[in-house]
């Protein structure tokens, strides 16, 4: 009695303002020393992203060390401690996640514009260009014994006397003051390479840059190497524009596209990469206004509706059936006959698809022999749509009725006996009663179970990614999209496909999400409902 | 009906499932058993053809999909039923292509340490929900659970992003902190993309979830007296945890150790997209790496490979059906 006073207060003895009993003072010793190091840890992490240009990482280590210091210094928090390690690791990988995906739903993230703003720039800034007026050299390559390589620069000034540098990948370039006439076959640790080893690494040094920041230098023929090197776009805060240093063009920064497009000029000319910005509901706009995306779309929601109902109906009901069948006193060695039929569920899904795809494979499969002997007819699994669609329903009822059967046998057993008892007494036939009686008796039961089922088989990508990956291909659309894609491998194939366009594949699956959470809670209603039923039973 | 007679741990129910059969007239019988037998026995020929057929592609020395048959053909000695097993397992030239022996130890390592961290968490969590009374607990309880209907395969573009950048750090750190350089960062690229470590912080993390609903609402049965009781004698929280609520709890851990474990060991998706070079994949990722090559040539060592790999989990699952089955409704009691 007084815990549920306690409760309803919000006072049970349990929240006491800090951990009942004491601790130990070794054992603060290691919870604050723990902390310390955690802290050090996560803001070296914070700082290193920050300086990565990379926000969103900072944030969400900054919140998780956040927290994990509030929770250890509040004393009235204690309780939390408990749930810290789980929350925490889920806050990094599942909700930060979710976040993540709904902003990115809003934004044009994929290719072409993976990056932000600031990693473009920096990106940009780092390439280079020889400009005309650059010193030219004559060049001998040398190379040290972890493999890096390094250039001999020589020419002449003005009055004919040597300049000399040596080159190094990576190193800054040094004046050699007093050089000898020729390149020495030993410089610095490097060697002087033959003219045969040159050959051999002769891409590798084409593409090399000598020498590091603001001097450096590159390769321009077999005969001349360039010092130095200028970089090529200068990025302008107060115009928000790149400049192009080697053709002088400006590029504007047009932040509601996330691209650099050239003065006068249109986005078809932007600089490649553009960066991510947001773009509020144009993902969406775009799916409704382009007949190109919203066909395959539609026609992929009715299939994986259509999909998700006759699999989880069929396997429903062959599972009950043979439920009914091995429930029943005629049938010898019924729990053997039951670990047989349940082993299907027990199997690694991977490894049954799998093999499902060698059985149906359709020239050499022995399932589809087999129809070819008997029938003369060899199906087109995975050519003809409504062929390929009946494998994807065949090898869900393998997998799934299965568990059907052992979830209906548990709801059969629970459905009193006296209602059969009452039913025959008023003289109804068997086919009567499971209608009326069976039916709906086990429904109230498994019905939250089925819903599940239901949007379990709706996101069912495994299925379908390794049986058909969504084949056969549908002719004339914008994406790639097959006749038994659903709705999730679709969206998959969008965002790690050829063209990734994580922007759109988000908008998808935000409106994925709002069905599914719209079941859910529907299940939830329907869990409660029942609970109120069943304790009228 | 001797064998039924003779074990007297039958429940009521069996006893009464007895009952029609001695009423029921010898032809009922005979035509009830009959088409009832048919059904069972359609249905057990579906459930098993997938089976035989793996196991004979298993042992028929011919390797590819081609030559199949439902039943082992070409098979005249031991030597040759071992043929796809020993190429799998031992020829050298075939682990260079298929490091079938890495990808086991893989699974092994990211099951058990998924395993055990889940439950550790799951355990901690699980308890404070259903032993401590705190602001925020049913918000947190709520918001677990509405999580779940994330389809998650998608937030993979953020999992992913977050792996790669944990595994530049190794780099990024002693660049832009100098003097941090004296500790060997490369420890990070353990949990960054391509790693083992980086797909089970993505388990654990991802499964929290549910079983800390299963595992509350097993402990939410365990009488609040024992707490009461142990406080009473001046034990600490977690001492009450760990010596009292923690044997008492076994049997859930059980359950949700065993779900933990087939689940991780048999996960595709994650830790295909996460594991990059074949000497990190584990073996549901090896496994489809026989079927995505031509013509199927591999199929014979698929078919043993998933033999190899799939047994134990079949096995583990037909011990513990019954077990399972028992948990989870036990844990669903009070959810």
């Amino acid at each position: 009695m007084t815990t549920r006073i306690d409760a309803t207060l919000g006072q049970s003895l349990d929240s006491s303002p800090s951990e009942p009993g004491s601790t130990s003072v070794f054992g603060l010793l290691v919870r604050y020393l723990g902390l310390a190091a955690f802290n050090a840890l996560a803001l070296t992490f914070i700082y290193a992203f920050l300086r990565d240009d990379n926000l969103n990482l900072a944030a969400v280590f900054f919140i998780i060390t956040l927290l994990a210091n509030i929770v250890i210094f509040v004393p009235r928090l204690w309780p939390l401690r408990w749930i810290a390690p789980g929350l925490l690791l889920a806050i990094l990988f599942v909700i930060y996640p979710i976040v993540y995906t709904v902003v990115t739903g809003f934004s044009n993230y994929g290719d072409g514009h993976m990056l932000t703003k600031g990693q473009t720039i920096s990106l940009l800034g780092r390439q280079q260009f020889i400009p005309e007026d650059a010193q030219t050299y004559s060049w001998s390559v040398y190379q040290n014994s972890a493999g890096n390589f390094a250039l001999w620069l020589s020419t002449t000034d003005a009055t004919d006397g040597p300049v000399v540098a040596f080159a190094p990948v990576g190193a800054a370039i040094v004046e050699v003051t007093t050089p000898p006439a020729e390149p020495p076959t030993e410089y610095a640790g490097y060697r002087l390479l033959t003219r045969a080893e040159q050959t051999r690494s002769l891409s590798a040094l084409q593409s090399a840059i000598f020498g590091v920041d603001n001097d450096t230098a590159a390769i321009l023929s077999s005969r001349q190497a360039a010092r130095p090197l200028l970089q090529r776009y200068v990025y302008d805060e107060a115009t928000n524009s790149l400049l192009d240093q080697e053709t002088n063009t400006r590029y504007i920064a047009d932040d509601a596209q996330g691209l650099f497009i050239p003065e006068g000029g249109t986005a078809e000319n932007a600089l490649v990469p553009g960066y991510r910005v947001n773009i509020g509901l144009a993902n969406f706009q775009q799916l409704f206004a382009n007949p190109a995306l919203l066909t395959p779309l539609l026609d992929i929601s009715v299939w994986t509706v259509i999909y998700a109902i006759l699999a989880v109906v069929i396997s429903f009901a062959f599972g009950l059936l043979m439920a009914i069948v091995l429930d029943s006193p005629f049938i010898p060695f019924a729990k053997f006959w039951r670990s047989l039929i349940f082993i299907p569920y027990a199997i690694p899904a991977v490894i049954s698809i799998l093999i499902w795809g060698g059985l149906l494979n359709q020239t050499v499969g022995i399932v589809t022999n087999a129809i070819a002997d008997l029938t003369g007819y060899r199906i087109p699994w995975f050519a003809d749509p409504w062929a390929a669609k009946i494998a994807v329903l065949l090898v869900d009822l393998w997998i799934g009725y299965p568990y059907m059967m052992l979830v209906c046998s548990g709801a059969l057993k629970a459905i009193p006996s006296e209602m059969y008892e009452a039913a025959a007494v008023d003289g109804a036939k068997p086919w009567h009663s499971f209608w009326k009686i069976t039916l709906p008796m086990l429904l109230i039961s498994v019905g939250p179970l089925l819903i599940a089922s239901f949007t379990f088989t709706f996101n069912n990508y495994l299925l379908i990614e390794l049986l058909t990956k969504g084949n056969p291909p549908m002719p004339g659309i914008a994406t790639t999209a097959g006749y038994t894609d659903i709705l999730i491998s679709y969206t998959y194939n969008l965002a790690f496909g050829a063209n990734a366009d994580f922007g759109y594949a988000s908008a998808i699956t935000l409106m994925i999400f709002v069905v599914m959470v719209v079941i859910a809670l529907f299940n939830y209603r329907f869990v409660a409902r029942w609970e109120r039923i069943s304790e009228n039973v | 009906m001797s064998s039924r007679t003779r074990t007297n741990t039958r429940t009521r129910t069996e006893e009464e499932r007895d009952q029609p059969s001695m009423i029921a007239s010898p032809r009922e019988r005979l035509f009830g058993t009959t088409w009832r037998m048919i059904l069972v026995l359609l249905a057990t020929g579906f459930a098993l053809l997938p089976v035989v057929f793996v196991v004979s592609s298993a042992i028929n020395p011919e390797g590819t999909l081609t030559t199949q048959t439902l039943l082992p053909s070409g098979v005249e000695n031991l030597s040759d039923m071992t043929v796809n097993f020993r190429k799998l397992m031992f020829d050298a030239e075939s682990l260079e292509v298929f490091p079938f022996w890495n990808w086991v130890i893989n699974s092994v390592i990211v099951s058990v340490t998924s395993t055990a961290l889940i439950l550790l968490s799951t355990i901690l969590s699980a308890y404070a929900f259903s032993r401590f009374r705190f602001y925020g607990r049913k918000t947190l309880l709520l918001g677990v659970m509405l999580l779940q209907a994330f389809p998650n395969l998608l937030a993979m573009v953020a999992i992913f992003l977050i792996l790669l950048e944990i595994g530049r750090l190794s780099t990024a750190i002693p660049q832009v902190l100098p003097f941090l350089s004296f500790i060997d960062w490369s420890f990070l690229n353990m949990f960054g993309l391509n790693a083992l470590g980086g797909l089970i912080l993505v388990y654990v993390a991802g499964s929290a979830g549910l079983n800390t609903w299963l595992m509350k609402g097993f402990l939410d049965t365990i009488p609040r007296e024992i707490d009461e009781s142990a406080k009473v004698d001046g034990a600490t929280a977690w001492q009450t945890f760990w010596m009292l609520i923690f044997p008492l709890a076994r049997p859930m851990i059980v359950v949700i150790g065993v779900i933990a474990f087939i689940a991780t060991f048999n996960d595709f998706v994650l830790a295909r997209i996460i594991l990059r070079d074949k000497e990190n994949w584990t073996v549901m990722v090896g496994l489809y790496s026989f079927i995505n090559v031509q013509f199927n040539k591999d199929w014979g060592m698929f078919a043993a490979g998933a033999l190899v790999a799939g047994t134990p989990i079949v096995i583990l699952y037909l011990l513990l059906q019954d077990q399972l089955a028992r948990g989870l409704t036990t844990g669903a009691v009070k959810g």
